[in-house]
């Protein structure tokens, strides 16, 4: 294995397992203070069941997804030491607030897991809130890093070296506000979507369950609303993309040759011989419209740039179309349980929308990994889009396979050990009937705890 | 000289300091997991656990705020640790996943004493090798051979192994374990109320910290005609107060420990090991990574560092009164002051 080929390799699978865990460490803190807060005002004691439930599940996550974290900042310089030589004093600084962000997260998690008895509820609801908060700071700074590595500002250039650095500038990079407000949605989404589509699925095997109804409930609160926005806020990304780097949205689309009034490729299979795009459904005037508004704009294609300089293609146009289907799959669904709210209020007795809800579980999270591809993919051969290519940041470092197979062992190790565990935590939920619960003895629901 | 660089690598020192001081210990607690023994073995098992629990992350934290604070100020010097100490930092890393998921896998993971116990054992061994590894990784800069071009040693060996595979970091390696150790088992009697379990621990703070002792005896011989570190740290002005007021920190300790007066062994061992890790960067001063990188050379531009030292004050504003809230909660219930 060439050596930048296992360096990206290793950091693909670093930032894929990592951002699993960066998702569940935005989306749960909300839904548990959201059940802590529905504890607080109905005095039900499962919404507090709930709450600690899902911050034990939440704690082993942020565990994961806090050392995986601290392996990629270490990544950037162990794999991508060019990178970080060109670009730390640019883009160093969004890095040192995520750094606090965490530290603040890690902190009020501690307070919110440990101190149950320790701290007024008031109190300890807050710290949820604060972990919560700092959750998705910790997101909005990071992907604000990547977003300057697509739409590189902040500094010149004179003879390869940055010179009249404004990190500030940096931080303000056309891309950051289209692609955090997407990444935010996307953690809120593909979080409230699998919590929810786990108790659908166990709601199906038993609709009676107090305990499911109520984690429902909140987590459909959480995941709808960013499933509706998410079409929107991805059409932002996307003009965004198709105005800043062309060549990316040419990929997505598979928009070989330049021209006016484009179509909108849906699926197929780009030839890269032929430059066609085989067996894909054509909308006409489609991609013009869908990317800058209006039937006849110009589209620049794949041509704008000599064929070295591409993308893999049919990857980033695969991902993208994935991420488009399992984005509008949830859009509908969340809809679907809008509307179904709003008519009638009951959500856990429709065994269709339990199904489709449960069809969704793992979806977000799939979407958001195939989404990152497209972005990352089609950003390619450039780290640093048209300043500094990939194979110009890597380590001289040789046998770079090694580390890669290293982690990636580790990795599917840790995924396999942490996927038992919530499956049993899962399982062990409570049987609880409507009405029944205040009756128990406080022992009784915790026996499997 | 430029003052805003300066200030920020001490600020990094400051960031690694704490997490000697803090995640340090909770290395340490790892050790004596690993060695725990006696009748009272499982006691002072959950005495570490429950010590480390609410804290470890936050306590983590500090590393990875020297990490970003080193590669936004001082992007070169990064760039080239990352490439001549790949091997360790990346064995390192694992040792740092493998910990963290293994301590949470037993917290909450909720499973049979049996799953348990193999957690456990993961947990520790992953909290001596990675202290190891870091003190290598300190070592090898101390060494002064990390700051050369790769284009100078040519061939993976040379290139990648030789600065750091020999004697004086790799006894670097070992003091920082004994180091951590030390600070663990002088902390933990405070974490019980139980006396067998304090004379437990007593006994093993007295241990360490003859190992402390002995392995900073065998790392300060190997540093023998190492530059600059050995002028710094034998010749200059300020070596001999130092390594005085080190050794009297460390004679304290050991007072403390022995008399039980837990309060002052604290303060004296983090004192003691603080004054060791800033030995060791007031002997490279002005080195960040000798023999090439200096403060200076590697400084990013003034904009970058303004920013940052903003960054750091805004930050602060928010950490430390947090920082403070998290432990007095959970490490200010002891009932049995001095």
């Amino acid at each position: 294995m060439q050596d930048l080929l296992a360096a990206r390799a290793q950091m693909g699978v670093s930032l894929a397992f990592h951002i699993v865990f960066a998702l569940v460490g935005m989306g749960m803190p909300v839904l548990m203070v959201v059940a802590e807060r529905r504890w607080i005002v109905t005095g039900d004691e499962i919404y507090r069941e709930l709450a600690q439930r899902w911050a034990k599940g939440t704690a082993i996550l942020f565990a994961v997804g806090a050392v995986s974290g601290t392996v990629l900042s270490f990544e950037l310089g162990l794999l991508w030491p060019g990178f970080m030589r060109f670009a730390g004093a640019i883009i160093g600084m969004p890095f040192s607030l995520e750094g606090f962000a965490f530290f603040m997260e890690a902190i009020f998690l501690g307070i919110y897991m440990y101190g149950w008895d320790h701290v007024p509820p008031r109190a300890h609801l807050a710290a949820g809130i604060v972990v919560a908060a700092s959750g998705m700071a910790s997101g909005v700074f990071v992907v604000i890093a990547n977003a300057w590595m697509n739409t590189p500002t902040g500094f010149e250039l004179a003879g390869g070296v940055p010179v009249r650095i404004h990190p500030l500038e940096a931080l303000a990079n056309p891309a950051a506000p289209t692609q955090t407000l997407h990444m935010v949605l996307a953690a809120y989404a593909a979080t409230g979507f699998a919590v929810a589509g786990i108790h659908a699925f166990l709601l199906l095997r038993g609709q009676t369950n107090a305990f499911h109804r109520r984690a429902l409930t909140i987590a459909l609160w959480v995941g709808c609303p960013a499933a509706v926005l998410q079409p929107l806020s991805g059409d932002l990304a996307a003009r965004q993309v198709a105005r800043y780097q062309p060549v990316k949205l040419a990929a997505m689309e598979a928009v070989f040759h330049t021209e006016s009034g484009a179509p909108l490729v849906l699926g197929g299979w780009p030839d890269l011989e032929t430059e066609t795009t085989k067996g894909a459904l054509r909308i006409p005037h489609g991609l013009s419209l869908l990317a800058f508004h209006d039937p006849n704009a110009v589209v620049k294609g794949l041509d704008v740039v000599p064929r070295a300089d591409w993308p893999n293609v049919p990857a980033v146009h695969w991902s993208f179309q994935l991420m488009v289907a399992l984005g509008t799959y949830m859009a509908l669904v969340a809809l679907w349980v809008a509307w179904r709210a709003l008519r009638t209020g009951a959500l856990a007795d429709h065994r269709w929308l339990l199904r489709a809800v449960a069809l969704a579980t793992p979806m977000g999270f799939v979407a958001t990994e195939v989404g990152w591809m497209t972005t990352e993919l089609g950003r390619q051969p450039w780290v640093i889009y048209g300043v500094l290519r990939t194979r110009d940041a890597v380590t001289p470092m040789p046998g770079l396979v090694v580390p890669f197979i290293m982690f990636t062992t580790l990795y599917c190790f840790l995924g396999v050990i942490v996927a038992l565990l919530l499956y049993r935590q899962i399982l062990h939920s409570p049987q609880v009937d409507e009405g029944v619960w205040a009756h128990m003895a406080p022992g009784a629901r915790h026996a499997d705890a | 000289m430029n003052g805003a660089a300066e200030i920020l690598a001490g600020a990094v020192l400051v960031s690694l300091n704490a997490y000697v001081l803090l995640a340090g210990a909770d290395f340490g607690g790892g050790v004596w997991d690993l060695l725990a023994s006696g009748p009272r073995r499982a006691e002072q098992r959950s005495v570490i656990a429950e010590a480390i629990a609410p804290v470890w992350e936050a306590n983590h934290v500090w590393l990875i705020l020297a990490l970003v604070l080193l590669f936004t100020c001082f992007p070169p010097a990064f760039a080239q640790l990352s490439i001549r100490l790949h091997v360790p930092l990346a064995m390192a890393l694992v040792g740092v996943v493998l910990r963290g998921s293994a301590f949470a896998f037993r917290s909450y993971g909720g499973q049979r004493d049996e799953v348990q116990r193999h957690w456990g054992r993961l947990f520790a061994s992953a909290s001596v090798g990675t202290p190891f590894l870091l003190g290598t990784a300190v070592g090898a800069v101390a060494a002064g051979r990390v700051g050369e071009s790769v284009a100078s040693s040519p061939g993976f060996y040379a290139g990648y192994m030789a600065p750091w595979l020999s004697a004086f970091p790799a006894s670097v390696g070992v003091f920082a374990l004994t180091c951590f150790a030390f600070l663990a088992a002088v902390y933990l009697p405070l974490e019980t109320d139980d006396p067998e379990i304090r004379e437990d621990f007593r006994r093993r703070a007295l241990a360490a910290g003859l190992a402390v002792a002995a392995s900073g005896t065998v790392a300060l011989a190997l540093s023998r005609g190492i530059e600059p570190l050995q002028r710094g740290l034998l010749g200059a002005p300020w070596a001999t107060p130092l390594h005085l007021l080190t050794g009297a920190a460390g004679a304290a300790a050991l007072a403390g420990v022995w008399l039980r007066r837990w309060r002052v062994a604290r303060i004296a061992a983090a004192s003691e090991v603080s004054l060791i890790l800033w030995g060791w960067a007031l002997g490279q001063y002005p080195y960040l990574v000798p023999p090439t990188i200096t403060i200076d050379t590697a400084a990013a531009p003034p904009e970058t560092l303004t920013l940052a030292m903003v960054a750091l004050g805004l930050g602060g504003l928010l950490l430390f009164p947090s920082l403070y809230y998290l432990f007095r909660l959970f490490k200010a219930r002891s009932p049995h002051a001095d």
